[in-house]
């Protein structure tokens, strides 16, 4: 289990992150939400070391990883799969280059291995016949499903994912976020996801806490959510037309 | 106060490049595709200036003896002199500060600002080391190298201006470039060559690496990497040779 206990974090004096506590569900969809700038990338940074806190711990089950050192948050690292907002996939190498990336790092696995590993994890995401293509020449959404390829390649038993929908269409929006609860299932990964998209908190969002101005506004699930008593979260839940109009018209 | 600040962040950043290499026969891969990156991709540019700058020298040398009592085969020997001492070593290493620092800078940077090293830091994957240490180790191969070639074409650039122009003969340029020859000439230039293939290499990837922002800032850290190469080779030029010659 993902644990964090009273993080805070600061840029400059800026306090981005303000006593922080929650608790993540092992082998659900844990879902960040919140208005940008509310601090929900920041605060995955954090979770996965890539960002020091101020004050605060956090642990993966028993281990406080604010406290280690980077050799040693290298064995926590390979347990941990990211998406990242903008795909990271890495330029100069093909879409098959990628997958493999983190075997060919640390695995033991033959080089037939890891091509079939990398293969199948590209078939798991319905990605067929891009395999000698440049991340360059694919669109965002099969970049969005090479990287969840090459996250879930090194079978990680936690998968972050950062704004999975960013810059893609309502349709393939929603391609992604099937995949991700899919395979939070399949795996038994415990899977945390920022993002701002309503769809995707009803479609997979087993656990939800809800971030305003780097405070931790309010926890629950998606059937809670629709019907909170909080009005700082109804006026994110419900800023746009169309969600006014489902509450007023059920 | 900002220049010490990045002066440790430098040598806190070397510390990490140095690091153990999570799998040394990938490292080595990435050498000799860097190797190919900065080094042989850059003698187009290396073989065309090192021959124009040789004949040039060869001229303004001839023209400047006008003292009947100076042999002709000083032209030959100025030029040898020069292109050794100097020029190879030290212009040729400026000109790749400007071409593979920015490269460097701007790729690392990229990377940089578009999470992909953070992908390598999630994956465990000691990201500067990863990034920087083959490039270092490919230009302290090749760029000695590329310098010894740069020595060889501006040799031939000079001679070849003093024969067409009719201002030196074969004979004396040739005689020229063998006397009083000091095979330690040679070694005083690869050893600077070396030292700048670090400073270039590490000063543009320590750039990069810190690139914050978008592509306006990657467009900063390039400019930044080869102002910073340039200045650290003029430094190091300085005490090299006060240091191996003196």
């Amino acid at each position: 289990m993902i644990t964090a206990k009273n993080i805070s974090k600061s840029f400059n004096d800026y306090l981005v992150l303000d006593d922080v506590s929650l608790e993540f569900k092992p082998g659900k969809c844990n879902l960040i939400i919140g208005q940008s700038g509310s601090g929900k990338t920041v605060l995955m940074k954090c979770l996965v070391g890539l960002l020091p806190v101020d004050s605060g711990e956090i642990y993966f089950d028993t281990r406080v990883i604010s406290k280690l050192s980077f050799n040693e948050m290298k064995n926590i690292r390979q347990d941990i799969g990211m998406l990242f907002q903008g795909s990271a996939l890495f330029d100069s190498m093909t879409v098959i280059q990628n997958v493999m990336f983190p075997l060919t790092m640390f695995s033991k696995m033959s080089n037939a291995e890891k091509l079939d590993r990398a293969n199948f994890c590209l078939k798991r995401v319905n990605l067929q016949n891009v395999n000698k293509l440049f991340p360059s020449e694919i669109s965002g959404g099969m970049k969005k499903r090479v990287a969840i390829a090459r996250a879930i390649s090194n079978n990680p038993r936690y998968l972050f994912c950062d704004e999975p929908n960013s810059g893609l269409d309502p349709k393939t929006a929603n391609v992604i976020d099937i995949l991700i609860s899919e395979i939070t299932q399949e795996y038994d990964i415990t899977t945390i996801v920022n993002t701002h998209d309503m769809n995707s908190v009803i479609e997979i969002g087993d656990k939800i806490a809800f971030l305003n101005k780097g405070k931790l506004c309010w926890e629950g699930d998606k059937d809670e959510i629709l019907h909170s008593e909080n009005e700082i979260l109804n006026d994110f839940v419900y800023s746009t037309e169309l969600t006014r109009r489902l509450k007023s018209h059920p | 106060m900002r220049i010490l600040s990045d002066i440790g962040k430098y040598i806190l950043l070397l510390r990490r490049v140095i690091a153990r290499p999570e799998r040394t026969h990938i490292y080595k891969d990435q050498v000799f595709l860097e190797i190919e990156n900065l080094g042989i991709n850059s003698l187009g540019i290396v073989a065309i200036i090192s021959i124009f700058m040789g004949a040039v020298v060869t001229i303004q040398t001839t023209f400047n003896i006008d003292n009947p009592l100076i042999p002709l085969y000083t032209v030959g020997f100025a030029t040898r002199q020069s292109v050794i001492l100097e020029f190879s070593p030290t212009i040729i290493s400026l000109i790749l500060a400007g071409k593979i620092g920015s490269q460097i800078a701007s790729e690392i940077g990229t990377m940089r600002v578009t999470e992909q090293i953070d992908a390598l830091e999630i994956m465990g994957i000691n990201p500067a080391s990863f990034l920087i240490l083959p490039k270092i180790a490919a230009a302290m191969i090749i760029n000695p190298i590329v310098i010894i070639i740069s020595m060889f074409l501006s040799i031939f650039g000079g001679w070849l201006s003093g024969v067409v122009t009719g201002l030196c003969s074969s004979a004396d340029f040739i005689y020229g470039i063998q006397y009083a020859f000091h095979p330690y000439d040679v070694m005083y230039a690869l050893i600077k060559t070396i030292v700048f293939a670090f400073l270039i290499t590490s000063i543009s990837g320590f750039h990069g690496y810190y690139t914050e922002g978008g592509a306006l800032e990657v467009g900063r850290s390039s400019t930044r990497a080869v102002v910073h190469s340039s200045i650290a080779i003029i430094l190091a030029n300085l005490i090299l040779t006060q240091l191996l010659l003196a």
